[in-house]
């Protein structure tokens, strides 16, 4: 654009009435959002202008730094990080030195991860839920007195290696929610019950959260009942003590009779 | 003439086609979640079906619709053949193979991510790429649009664009501009994740991109019937079009207005400062300039059809308009959803008012009002304008085409009505079940049985509407009249340079955009702690 032109278009009142009305508008915006409005908050933290221009902008300030420390836990609570890549592919050889190591899990759990007495079945089990379960056991979180010592001497890298080696065993087959009973498909919405199927099984698994299907009835009803009577204390954030206490007796032996129901 | 009737009836096919089936997957949804019904045993049904509704109905229909209805403006108003028909099939062919594969996918149960772009939730890759593909075929729709008016431009210079173009050239540019934060997101952030070449996401900032193109999208979906307000409706019924210059100033404020507005859908959002978030609803409130300009011409418009036919007084005149002629109806119907739909929205942009009803059924029931309402019924318009000189035969009864558009607008409110009922009683959107079994319950079980009664009458008009549209192609052959765009009641001999082009509109749409979005983005791109661990839904990299 030449000189000349572009003297021009800045004159053009089509110019300088658009972009002006819209600087104008926008200066306006900028006032009453960043300056006026924060400054009217009555809040301590925000006096002065730079801090409410800083704080309606959303940077992160000092002044969110909590001065005190958190009170410290009643009681000792899982430090198991969930991230995805516990559920990635295992690395090189893991599966292997896993299985290896699970040579002592096989009384209980099975030569191949299923087992026939009352014990849980790890075949197919998520990576991540069995890792945590371990890290939990290690720490004293979830209290066992026969998993305690089998898990004392294992390091990080052993329980990732376990939890590839079963994560890699052929899991049961999942079935469709036709004949789920309601606990499992729908869960109790009006008592904070979400379906069992959400996060163990026949919807969908998260992360973390062992999926279900074709556990012992009787390991099931336990858990359930430790977990209602508080005794069972690695859920995160209290959700399957939160959950279990609001399930009634014929809604825990539903839920127990549905994933056992293809135990094999 | 319409010179490559294949490509625009190729386009509107498509686009009416799976619109459709995706009519069909909606009223389903209203229907399993009712009290007519049992609770549906596998919930991921429900939300593969709303993703699939969503994401043909968002992005799929009124982007083909767009296209098409660009392809014949294009040739109508410029008068010359379109330049680059290869560029349009290419485009075509590739929104066919991206929806494929993003339906496919969907269908499979991989990608119940609710036809959003909302980390952590994150499908299968294929359903993004298959996206992306569909907004690159439509990039080539833009492109040919701004080809084919500097064509014209060269061969005509200084002759005044003609205002069909110049409106459709604008909503192309808006959609290339709209469509770019929506890009960002998904080429640098979720398709990385969904391939597994990382695990966690910035999911401030990909929500900050993603409402870039959330919300100036209506406004591209809006486009076409705001065109059809303006260049087909004075004409269909007889009348002249008010104002060519207050017309050209609606498309030029849509242009600069939709663009610096999408954080107001992030009110809730922690991570976006609450100065941006009032900046955002400044300017959404603006929108409604642009919006009240159109209604205020467009009544002006008819009013002036109606006069030229005898109406008189103050008031008299509205009973003289043509109310049996569908393009008289389908406006008129239009209006009072826009309005509805507006006052809805008007709510949802204020910063205080949005947290009650915010992500209740009333934002569904707003943005139904809008698009499905008064947008898509001009859709139909559009095409039973068009179709004749596309078919080249003539259209049957205009008593089913009213019929047809009566039982759309009917169904429409009988929808969306109780949804903002529902929204104020809090009943969440999304969900595949609802407890009716609270206090109160069965207040929300009626308004949820009406909304299936609502949808089912939407079902009959759009299964009307492709009737019409079918039996157009075996009706006996005619030979239509020239097709011609409204008459302004002052034609214009030449055009102030900004009114003729849109280089202005787009330097203040792009310069708001940096201004609105420039420090948000820039400030959560450097926010390490907004990197979450993704949340695989479905598929599994």
């Amino acid at each position: 654009m030449s000189p000349g032109s572009r003297r021009a278009l800045l004159r053009s009142r089509w110019f300088t009435v658009s972009v002006g009305g819209t600087f104008a508008l926008l200066v306006f915006s900028v006032f009453v959002g960043f300056v006026w409005l924060p400054s009217a908050q009555n809040d301590a933290l925000f006096k002065g202008l730079w801090n409410a221009f800083c704080g309606a902008a959303g940077v992160p300030k000092g002044w969110l730094v909590p001065t005190a420390p958190p009170p410290p836990p009643s009681h000792p609570t899982s430090a198991v990080v969930l991230t995805p890549d516990l559920d990635n592919r295992a690395a090189d050889g893991s599966v292997g030195r896993g299985g290896t190591l699970a040579l002592k899990c096989t009384m209980c759990h099975g030569t191949r991860g299923v087992s026939s007495a009352d014990i849980p079945s790890l075949a197919g089990e998520g990576a991540a839920a069995v890792f945590k379960q371990l890290k939990d056991f290690q720490a004293g979180i979830r209290i066992s007195a026969v998993m305690r010592p089998l898990v004392m001497d294992l390091s990080d890298q052993d329980m990732r290696d376990l939890s590839a080696f079963y994560a890699s065993l052929p899991a049961p087959a999942s079935r469709d929610l036709a004949s789920a009973p309601d606990i499992i498909a729908v869960g109790a919405p009006m008592r904070n019950i979400p379906p069992c199927g959400a996060c163990h099984g026949a919807m969908t698994t998260k992360l973390g959260t062992p999926g279900l299907d074709a556990q012992p009835r009787a390991y099931l009803k336990a858990q359930l009942a430790a977990f209602a009577h508080g005794t069972r204390q690695n859920d995160i954030s209290g959700q399957m003590r939160n959950v279990a206490r609001n399930m009634t007796e014929a809604e825990m032996d539903a839920a127990a009779d549905y994933y056992a129901g293809i135990r094999p | 003439m319409i010179y490559n009737k294949r490509l625009v009836l190729a386009h509107f096919w498509l686009a009416f086609a799976v619109f459709g089936a995706a009519i069909l997957l909606g009223e389903w949804q209203m229907f399993i979640r009712s009290p007519l019904h049992g609770w549906l045993r596998n919930a991921d049904l429900y939300y593969r079906s709303v993703t699939a509704h969503g994401t043909v109905m968002g992005y799929v229909f009124p982007t083909l619709v767009a296209m098409g209805f660009g392809y014949a403006f294009s040739e109508l108003a410029l008068r010359q053949p379109l330049i680059g028909t290869r560029w349009a099939w290419a485009g075509f062919y590739l929104i066919i193979v991206g929806t494929l594969g993003a339906a496919i996918p969907v269908g499979l149960g991989l990608d119940s991510v609710l036809y959003t772009f909302y980390p952590p939730m994150v499908g299968h890759a294929s359903y993004y790429i298959g996206v992306v593909l569909v907004v690159v075929g439509s990039w080539i729709w833009v492109a040919l649009m701004g080809v084919n008016l500097y064509a014209w431009k060269r061969a005509h210079r200084g002759a005044p664009v003609p205002l069909a173009m110049f409106a459709t050239v604008a909503g192309a540019y808006l959609w290339a501009w709209t469509a770019v934060g929506a890009a960002l997101e998904l080429l640098f952030q979720l398709i990385p994740v969904a391939l597994g070449w990382s695990s966690s996401i910035n999911a401030g900032l990909a929500r900050v991109l993603f409402s870039w193109t959330l919300h100036a999208i209506v406004y591209f979906w809006l486009m076409p019937a705001y065109i059809a307000f303006y260049t087909i409706v004075p004409r269909a019924i007889g009348g002249r079009l008010y104002s060519d210059t207050m017309a050209r100033i609606s498309f030029a404020l849509f242009l600069v207005f939709a663009m610096p507005i999408g954080i107001h859908h992030l009110f809730a959002d922690p991570q976006v400062g609450a100065g941006f978030k009032f900046l955002h609803s400044v300017f959404t409130a603006m929108v409604s300039v642009p919006t009240l300009l159109t209604v205020f011409t467009i009544c002006a418009s008819v009013e002036i059809a109606s006069r030229l036919r005898g109406g008189k007084g103050a008031f008299g005149w509205v009973k003289a308009l043509p109310w049996d002629n569908p393009q008289m109806l389908a406006l008129a119907l239009s209006f009072v959803m826009l309005g509805f739909g507006g006052a809805g929205g008007l709510i949802n942009m204020s910063y205080q008012l949005n947290s009650t009803i915010h992500n209740t059924q009333w934002v569904t029931a707003h943005f139904h009002l809008i698009f499905a309402g008064a947008i898509v019924i001009m859709y139909f318009a559009i095409a039973y304008d068009l179709w004749p000189h596309l078919t080249g035969r003539a259209m049957g009864s205009l008593r089913l085409i009213r019929t047809q558009l009566w039982l759309w607008f009917i169904g429409m409110i009988v929808l969306t009505f109780p949804w903002h009922y529902a929204g104020l009683l809090g009943m969440p959107r999304r969900m595949a079940f609802y407890d009716y079994t609270a206090p109160g319950g069965d207040t929300e079980a009626l308004t949820v049985i009406m909304s299936v009664v609502g949808g089912a009458i939407l079902v009959v008009s759009a299964a009307i509407f492709l009737t019409v549209l079918w039996r157009n192609h075996r009706a006996p052959q005619i030979a239509p009249e020239p097709y011609t765009f409204s008459k302004p009641v002052h034609e214009p001999a030449n055009l102030p340079w900004a009114l003729n082009g849109l280089g202005l509109w787009v330097g203040l749409m792009i310069a708001l955009t940096l201004t609105n979005y420039g420090f948000p983005i820039a400030q959560l791109m450097r926010l390490h702690e907004a990197q979450v661990p993704a949340v695989y839904v479905g598929g599994k990299p």
